[in-house]
């Protein structure tokens, strides 16, 4: 019983998450303008993260750890670079 | 030690990052992260950041307990806009305020904490006139976001001094 | 998943409880940023994620590792920091540009730049 319920709970989770990534996702291809699209990205960027805590934490597993930290830096830093492009005011659409 | 260590809390929180990365706490790694820390703290010294001297922890806890207590709140708040939906779109909008702070390091942090609490974003603020435009995600009570924005100043100045 | 029904029952419904609670979080943050119509009000959607749902999952991983393997390492708290600190740096920058893109666009509904300080010369 007590089984069950951890993983079901531990798959809800991860259900939910993956929503979330797909509607991240959805406003990055929409988005009408390239800051939704960049904001979409960064969203993408911390579920995918809260994810793979949770595989983490379902596997016992803390290499996902490493992985986690790691989409967080590399997402951080690609959306500070593309902030910083639409700061330069050259590409208006 | 001033030479040796030009930011001790830089270094200190640097060694600290290390140990948990590496995750023990061996004679080696220990050195090896103090070599790191007072290494990268003399790289600091050279990009010479703004030197702040925050004054008695005491304030700075009581400080991040309010944060701490606010983004609850206002995390609670957003939920409740975002799952009302369309039946009542949110009346968000610009707000202005004026800011009486100096301290470049009392912004920066004044900054983070509007941006990390769901609802307020800081946008803009400009240095001549010191005023701040943030946008909120819920305009019904213009008065209650002014004055949390006025109570962060008035704790950052006296920690900040 | 045999291990995670090592775990004591008090241990197992705190983990479960949080990490459910952190994505659901994280699921309305989505949902914000795909129903809300201007850009301003999506700029206040991740913030949920990176606040509430970042917290309430580390701890849910602190409390799962640390019962299990009974070492008392916290290196999520390393994520937490980090998210934390780097969070709104994006967003401010995500900010700023779109203000900037809005006025040089003149669009309706955006605040005009602050006018400078300095006093007018009297004619």
């Amino acid at each position: 019983m007590m089984e069950l319920a951890i993983i079901w709970s531990i798959l809800i989770a991860q259900i939910m998450l993956g929503l979330a990534m797909a509607f991240a996702f959805y406003r990055m291809v929409r988005g009408p303008r390239a800051q939704d699209r960049i904001l979409g990205l960064d969203t993408l960027y911390i579920n995918a993260m809260l994810m793979l805590l949770t595989f983490g934490i379902r596997t016992a597993n803390s290499l996902y750890f490493e992985s986690a930290l790691i989409v967080a830096l590399i997402g951080f830093v690609s959306s500070i670079a593309f902030g910083k492009f639409l700061m330069r005011g050259e590409i208006i659409e | 030690m001033r030479t040796w260590f030009p930011y001790p809390l830089l270094s200190f929180g640097l060694l600290l990052i290390w140990l948990l990365l590496n995750q023990s706490v061996a004679p080696g790694t220990i050195v090896m992260g103090t070599v790191l820390a007072t290494g990268l703290a003399w790289v600091t010294l050279k990009l010479s950041p703004v030197r702040s001297h925050p004054r008695r922890i005491l304030l700075v806890l009581h400080f991040g307990l309010t944060v701490a207590f606010d983004v609850i709140r206002s995390n609670l708040a957003v939920t409740a806009v975002i799952l009302r939906g369309r039946r009542r779109p949110p009346s968000s909008g610009f707000l202005t305020v004026d800011l009486d702070l100096d301290d470049e390091n009392a912004l920066a942090l004044l900054a983070c904490v509007m941006t990390a609490t769901p609802g307020t974003a800081w946008l803009e603020y400009d240095r001549g006139r010191k005023s701040l435009l943030f946008h909120v995600l819920d305009m019904e009570n213009e008065d209650v976001w002014l004055d949390t924005v006025k109570r962060y100043e008035a704790a950052l100045k006296e920690i900040f001094g | 998943m045999s291990h995670l029904t090592d775990l004591p029952v008090w241990a197992a419904v705190l983990v479960c409880g949080l990490t459910v609670l952190g994505a659901a979080v994280a699921l309305i943050g989505s949902v914000g940023l795909l129903r809300f119509t201007s850009f301003y009000e999506r700029l206040h959607a991740p913030t949920l994620a990176t606040s509430g749902g970042v917290l309430l999952i580390c701890t849910a991983s602190i409390i799962c590792f640390a019962v299990l393997q009974s070492r008392w390492v916290f290196h999520e708290i390393l994520i937490i920091v980090f998210v934390v600190v780097t969070t709104p740096v994006t967003l401010m920058l995500l900010g700023q540009a779109a203000l900037y893109r809005d006025r040089v666009e003149e669009k309706r509904g955006v605040p005009l730049k602050q006018r400078p300080t300095r006093e007018e010369p009297t004619e």
